[in-house]
């Protein structure tokens, strides 16, 4: 049986009031004053789709063992790089194997599916085992639009696999039409949309039919065996009519999520699965939906394995961990969508050795550091020399991953003085409870609760970026644990 | 067997430039304005020098890598001259050059010259400088203050004192330095602060505020140094000879071992135990005279006073309160006004914390003077609370 071993979300912890954005926007658009409920989200400024990527993936492969995953599609079309691999960065975060398959699927807002039916094929044809499936997006849009106002940031992933399948495939069908209700060209910002009524009309309604129609047939299912319907779209009532019009009931159209965080793109048809998969029973059919330049519908059935799969954060766990953000500002900056002064201390250069970054890739971008063979130290970065003052063995350290270990901050400060894009710059020296200590940012920190002894998670996070060559730094941040948490 | 530096050298004279923000000046011109004051108390002329150490950090906006701009300045006589930096206590690692070039006999006079200019790089603090290729990638983009803050968190932490009492305590390090500075000349600031200034001073890196935080200036200091015997057939009085040098670095226990708690410093302990054995003093708290320590950050002094075994660990709060440390106390501390109203020209200060115990010494002090003082120990460090180096150097008087 090929399907869904594991699946895992993310979401920022931030989320923009949209009342803020139509507040300080109607003055243009008195339009966008009906659009201004509930809340959307919003990354912080070291997030972005691979930050994002990474947190979703770290969640899905909660009690995996990483090094058998040995495929990674990544969809998204906002990936920082446009020549870099983006998967690899995530497999290389993740501590997943070096003898793995990597693709990057773009350019439409259908690639979140795209790479599902990717992975999907590839563990079909038995020549990959799991296949892990990623989907991020940290859309950017002029201010003011409507597009701000819909759009969400996030990410899902799930895994792909023949054993402990949690929800089986049970077939896709995929139309193909170059319909461009919106595009980006090759070195744009921002999308270019065409009008909504068109798009309804003539898109969605007679394109989608057409694939779901088609999955149907394929799978021998009726539109009321249907227990989810999972379909992104921004048009109220549009996901119902189609699920009506397919025979679907009511009560399977699933919540877009447009209250809570807004679409998140390529993302988006992902992260709703991931949230079906949370509220379904074993036994039930699930049916994703994804829109772009055509159509792609995916059918899973549950399974009872669903009931044994490890507790994780998943898109509920991280909806909930939620903190409003009512200041329009700080997203129009955290999304370079204002020329800000920054002081003097952000002029340097930040050029980065790539042959370095190379050569501690694993120690930068997995925090992998060492574990001396002779005393059992735990240590970061892994040296040559032990630094246990009773041991000082050389050449005695295996790597030791330590993302996930349980960590808690030793010493912190709150820095006014330094650049940062949301000072005060809050960092620290982090020590692991088994062993090991590093100095290094905090993000997602509630300003005025940061103390000694709080348990830190660790989480990738953009460390800085060099506008000059179009580079960004990635890292490990400590994100402070709210006792409640 | 090695038998240590004490009384193996004596310092033949010194000399420090007016600090601040000398707009006026280079760091040529600081240089000669140290140095010839130096040269005169010293009596000697430029060409009974024999060699030279030029001690300066941020070569990119002075003087450049090598020792040519001191020895082009000066116009020495192709003596050899090397330029040292380690972090904030370069000043006293060209000192200690200086010091075992005399002692290990290779010459009879030394001269040592630290100097900075900061004030053409157009900060308001230290300017930011390069992390190198990996610390780019992983370090936080930390000041200086925000460093040595993450004391404050974790001495808090470690002892259970409470945010307010630690925050008071560290703004009478700051009150009384002020308080000293204000006696001094050659100091860039030169007014008293009160205790609620202090308190109320915008927060810098938390907890430290403006006050808590030591000036950027611009300076220069000189010391000339030779031995005991040389300076006695000299006809010199009083003389000062070292009477420990000593020199400790991190070797990466605090940033990787969980043995440190982040609430002192590690290498400020070794390096002064080691000194106080160098100069055969048993018991610093009643031997000590006076003390110049690296008051970069009040709450670096404050913990530095437990880490040179004067204060028990987690007595500082009660002796700096009580004025142990203040002009009119048992062990004055900083009775020049510091790092806090000197600034700190980095290449400048590991050897103007000497001059004034030189001063103090010859009883040359002038408003400042202590009565009768002995040894004077500076305390000079570089790099922060979890990756440095830390030199602890005594001067007395010889016998």
């Amino acid at each position: 049986m090929v399907g869904i071993t594991a699946f895992g979300g993310y979401v920022p912890r931030l989320r923009l009031s949209r009342k803020a954005i139509a507040q300080a926007n109607s003055w243009a658009n008195p339009a966008l004053a009906s659009q201004g409920k509930f809340e959307r989200s919003m990354c912080n400024w070291d997030e972005d789709s691979l930050t994002m990527a990474v947190e979703a993936a770290r969640d899905c492969l909660t009690g995996v063992d990483r090094k058998a995953v040995d495929a990674i599609c990544f969809a998204s079309t906002t990936a920082p790089f446009v020549d870099r691999q983006n998967a690899g960065v995530i497999a290389t975060a993740t501590n997943l194997s070096e003898n793995l398959s990597t693709l990057d699927i773009g350019a439409s807002q259908r690639a979140g599916t795209s790479a599902l039916l990717a992975g999907l094929a590839q563990v079909k044809a038995g020549e990959k085992a799991h296949a892990l499936v990623v989907a991020s997006d940290h859309r950017r849009s002029r201010a003011g639009s409507s597009a701000e106002m819909n759009n969400g940031d996030g990410a899902a992933a799930v895994l792909i696999g023949t054993s402990g399948v949690i929800a089986e495939y049970l077939g896709s069908a995929t139309v193909a039409v170059d319909f461009v209700d919106h595009f980006r060209g090759e070195g744009e910002e921002f999308d270019y949309d065409w009008e909504e009524r068109w798009i309804r009309d003539e898109g969605l309604s007679k394109i989608v039919p057409r694939a779901i129609k088609a999955a149907l047939e394929k799978t021998g299912l009726a539109g009321d065996a249907v227990d989810h319907f999972a379909m992104p779209c921004t048009f109220g009532k549009m996901a119902d009519q189609l699920a009506k019009g397919a025979g679907i009931k009511p009560a399977a159209v699933r919540d877009n999520l447009h209250a809570q965080m807004g679409e998140s793109g390529t993302a988006h048809a992902l992260v709703m699965l991931v949230a079906a998969l949370e509220d379904a029973a074993p036994g039930q059919v699930i049916m994703v939906v994804s829109f772009g330049q055509g159509c792609d519908v995916l059918l899973f059935r549950t399974t009872e394995a669903l009931k044994t799969l490890p507790a994780r954060r998943g898109i509920k766990g991280h909806l909930a961990n939620r903190r409003e953000e009512t200041n329009y500002m700080k997203f129009l900056s955290f999304n370079g969508l204002i020329i800000q002064e920054k002081g003097k201390r952000a002029e340097g250069d930040k050029a980065t050795a790539l042959s370095v970054l190379y050569r501690k890739k694993d120690m930068i971008l997995g925090l992998i550091g060492g574990r001396c063979t002779v005393c059992g130290t735990l240590q970061f970065p892994k040296a040559a020399i032990c630094v246990n003052p009773n041991c000082h063995a050389l050449h005695s350290q295996e790597d030791h991953a330590f993302q996930d270990e349980p960590a808690r901050i030793m010493s912190w400060s709150a820095d006014y003085l330094t650049y940062t894009i949301d000072p005060p710059a809050h960092y620290g020296m982090v020590t692991f409870n088994e062993g090991g200590r590093f100095m290094t940012d905090f993000t997602d920190y509630e300003q005025g609760q940061v103390d000694v002894g709080m348990d830190v998670r660790l989480m990738f996070r953009i460390k800085e970026f060099d506008d000059q060559r179009g580079f960004r730094k990635y890292f490990w941040k400590a994100v402070p644990q709210r006792k409640e948490a | 067997m090695a038998t240590g530096i004490k009384d193996k050298v004596a310092i033949l004279g010194m000399g420090c430039s007016k600090f601040g923000e000398r707009w006026d000046c280079g760091a040529e011109e600081l240089m000669v304005e140290a140095y010839t004051e130096a040269l005169a108390d010293a009596g000697i002329e430029t060409k009974q020098i024999q060699a030279a150490w030029l001690s300066t950090c941020f070569d990119e906006v002075n003087v450049g890598k090598s020792g040519l701009a001191l020895s082009t300045t000066l116009r020495l006589p192709n003596i050899p001259v090397t330029r040292v930096e380690n972090f904030c206590a370069s000043g006293s690692e060209g000192f200690r050059g200086a010091v075992y070039a005399v002692a290990a006999g290779a010459c009879d006079i030394a001269v040592a010259v630290g100097v900075e200019k900061l004030k053409d790089t157009g900060y308001g603090g230290l300017p930011a400088s390069s992390r190198g290729t990996i610390g780019a990638l992983v370090n936080p983009n930390m000041s200086a203050p925000g460093n040595f803050a993450q004391l404050a968190s974790a001495y808090r932490a470690k002892h259970g004192v409470n945010k307010d009492d630690l925050k008071r305590a560290i703004a009478h390090v700051s009150v009384k330095s002020h308080a000293n500075g204000a006696k001094n000349p050659k100091a860039h600031l030169q007014k008293e602060v009160t205790l609620e200034q202090v308190m109320n001073a915008p927060i810098v890196a938390e907890p430290l505020g403006l006050f808590d935080c030591c000036g950027v200036s611009d300076g220069a200091a000189c010391a000339i140094v030779t031995t005991p015997e040389i300076a006695r057939a000299m006809g010199k009085q009083n003389i000062v000879t070292v009477k420990a040098l000593q020199l400790a670095l991190s070797n990466g226990l605090e940033s990787s071992h969980n043995s440190w708690d982040g609430s002192y410093f590690h290498t400020a302990r070794i390096a002064a135990k080691r000194a106080y054995d160098e100069a055969g003093i048993r018991n610093p708290r009643d031997e000590l005279s006076m003390i110049e320590v690296h008051d970069c950050f009040s709450i670096t002094e404050f913990v530095t006073m437990e880490d040179l075994h004067i204060s028990p660990e987690g007595g500082a709060l009660k002796d700096v309160l009580d004025g142990f440390y203040d002009a009119d106390g048992k062990i004055a501390c900083q009775i020049d006004g510091g790092l806090k109203c000197f600034g700190h020209p980095i290449g400048a200060s590991g050897i103007r914390m000497l001059y004034e115990m030189y001063l103090q010494l010859q009883g040359r002090a002038g408003p400042r003077q202590r009565n009768n003082p002995r040894l004077g120990l500076t305390h000079n460090l570089g790099g922060g609370p979890n990756a440095n180096v830390c030199s602890v150097a005594i001067i007395g008087e010889y016998n």
